[in-house]
């Protein structure tokens, strides 16, 4: 089944248009990458499925909810949104950072079932060792984990991604994506990303959008997509397309001032 | 075994040694409340012993029992005169508007995201200040008679909370846009203030500066009454908004993805953390400093999780101020101190000495 069906999606701060015209389709335990250079979109497209943008057009849920017409707790149901891990938490241990995230299905009282699921997700992530550790005391490695684990203790259908590999080294980003890698494809759910690199972007995604203007430039999947005449139209860059293990791989070599403007 | 599986197992003992940790964690924070509210009944009987007829703390909590449970607890009339007439009720003025005072700041911090703000600093209390100096020296005001400086002081300070509120509207409610307003707010009044003492007589700005002091001299049962009331009231509504407090700290937009309503959140907190601080200081002047630090005492010993950290500050506060105002009353004798002197001279080498000595970020 169809996660999220969006027709149509524009929007616009001010009149500088971010989006215009955006139709996407996210499938079932799929990994979705955005990619597209800065200002192309996707952290605004990543806001506007997760209600915090108010866009035109249609964002459908769940193969017919409509988006607009959900309260934000039954939006908070199905989306699970995770923020950089440069994001500042007051004060709040990370088991409660995580319990944070059954905000939507849990009232003031704190049910035994709430601490089960927490403890369960900490132990899947492996953050169980810091749990009354203070968030603001981890590492940006270990501050990613929480954060996909507060999304994952939502219970949601779909993960929403805001640069999960911003701010880390090379080894906790192959640890990030591998988590959100495993859990789609283990548990059925989606993950939605907007993300820089472009090499990990196609060994992590099952899907890639190339986002340019606000609107899907291509779309398809990562080897068949990552090619020069691509990059060259929409970062401007000449770069050399090489596989390995039938994943393609991208170096680029040079910026093309003024041929992908605009 | 896959991860999905793992995701459904049953518990196994490890699991339950977590919880159990979580368990005390949580535990400490219920003990912590409770031992203040032991802490507030001890001090309560304690001030009450306080002044010029001599009576042990065995007889006040004689007499005050003697009033639910006459069958049992036997006081004589001079004593029980002492105690409800007297003493008992500045007692809880000092309980209840330390408590309110306190709650109002730490509610103000979490959904501002700033460690600074207070009904001091965005401008409530300067609102009620002028308030007070507007019917002290100009004998004008929106009621009249004896409720004159009492209803200036709520009406200003509710006018403050609007204009704040306003003022951020116009711009998008986020912590920046409503601290920035409370700051110019603050000026504002505090400028008016300014200009009505310049134009006063020396007894009214005598008395403006008495006022601004803070005490709770001017204790009845029925202020009490009002104070205990809407402080209850609006704690009661704050807590229940605790999770949603608690994910504002996490950000805007986080706490909008896990399902907040964040600016209805934000405004209906500050409306009740005013509302507190209003009534309140329209009675008792403005105290300073407990709204600001009794939420920061509070927060290094239980944390920073709203379902705790609201009640507790206020217990923490109400501690604060009766022992403050204890010692105001005792240091001097006969001479009684404005009490908003002592929460500063008590309160402030203790926070210090707290925050120096605490290594961990608490904020």
């Amino acid at each position: 089944m169809v996660k999220i069906t969006i027709k149509g999606l524009s929007f616009s701060y001010g009149s500088r248009s971010i989006l215009e015209e955006l139709n996407l389709v996210v499938g079932d335990s799929e990994v979705l990458s955005l990619v597209g250079p800065n200002g192309s979109g996707k952290t605004t497209l990543i806001k506007c499925i997760d209600r915090i943008l108010k866009p035109k057009g249609t964002i459908l849920l769940d193969g017919g909810r409509d988006l607009q017409s959900l309260s934000r707790q039954e939006v908070a149901k199905y989306i699970g949104y995770v923020p950089q891990s440069t994001t500042s938490v007051l004060t709040s241990t990370v088991f409660d950072t995580i319990l944070m995230g059954r905000k939507p299905h849990m009232g003031w009282r704190v049910a035994d079932e709430d601490i089960d699921k927490v403890v369960d997700i900490m132990k899947l992530l492996h953050v169980e060792e810091f749990a009354l550790k203070d968030f603001s005391e981890l590492s940006g490695g270990q501050k990613q984990r929480v954060l996909i684990a507060r999304a994952l203790a939502q219970e949601p259908e779909v993960l929403l991604l805001d640069e999960p590999t911003s701010n880390l080294d090379v080894k906790h980003q192959l640890e990030a994506l591998d988590t959100v890698r495993s859990i789609v494809k283990a548990t059925g759910i989606s993950a939605v990303m907007a993300i820089h690199d472009l090499n990990l972007a196609a060994r992590y995604s099952d899907t890639l959008v190339m986002l340019k203007n606000g609107t899907v430039h291509a779309i398809g999947d990562p080897s068949s997509l990552l090619t020069k005449e691509n990059i060259r139209s929409i970062f401007g860059v000449e770069a050399v397309v090489m596989r390995d293990l039938d994943r393609p791989y991208v170096v680029p070599i040079r910026s093309l001032n003024g041929e992908a403007e605009g | 075994m896959t991860e999905a599986e793992t995701m459904t197992t049953e518990f196994s003992p490890e699991n339950s040694e977590l919880k159990e940790e979580y368990a005390q964690f949580v535990g400490r924070k219920v003990l912590f409340i409770l031992l203040s509210l032991v802490g507030i009944a001890v001090l309560a009987g304690i001030a009450a012993t306080l002044g010029s007829a001599n009576i042990t703390p065995v007889e006040v909590y004689t007499a005050i029992l003697a009033r639910f449970f006459p069958g049992t607890f036997h006081t004589t009339d001079f004593i029980d005169t002492i105690v409800w007439q007297l003493r008992l009720h500045r007692v809880l003025m000092g309980i209840f508007a330390g408590m309110g005072l306190a709650v109002a700041g730490s509610a103000m911090q979490g959904i501002l995201k700033n460690p600074l703000a207070s009904p001091f600093t965005l401008g409530i209390a300067s609102a009620a200040t002028f308030g007070a100096s507007l019917a002290i020296i100009m004998g004008a005001g929106f009621v009249t008679g004896q409720y004159l400086i009492v209803g200036n002081a709520f009406v200003f300070t509710m006018l403050a909370s609007l204009i704040v509120y306003g003022l951020a509207k116009y711009k998008g409610i986020t912590p920046e846009t409503m601290i920035l307003a409370g700051i110019a707010i603050m000026y504002l009044f505090s400028a008016m203030t300014s200009f009505l003492q310049y134009v006063g007589e020396s007894e009214e700005v005598q008395e403006v500066v008495f006022w601004m002091m803070g005490s709770l001299g001017r204790s009845s049962w029925d202020k009490v009454g009002i104070i205990a009331l809407v402080t209850v009231a609006c704690t009661l509504v704050l807590m229940a908004f605790s999770w949603d407090i608690n994910a504002l700290g996490a950000g805007d937009e986080t706490a909008k993805s896990l399902g907040v309503n964040v600016e209805f959140v934000r405004i209906l907190c500050m409306m009740m953390a005013s509302l507190i601080t209003a009534s309140i200081i329209c009675f008792t002047g403005t105290i300073g400093f407990i709204g600001l630090v009794a939420p920061h005492i509070t927060r290094m010993v239980v944390g920073g999780d709203h379902r705790f950290l609201l009640p507790a500050s206020g217990l923490v506060g109400a501690l604060i101020l009766l022992g403050a105002d204890t010692v105001a009353r005792t240091i001097l004798a006969p001479v009684i101190l404005p009490v908003g002197i002592m929460t500063s001279f008590l309160g402030v080498p203790f926070f210090i000495y707290l925050f120096l000595r605490r290594r961990k970020d608490y904020w």
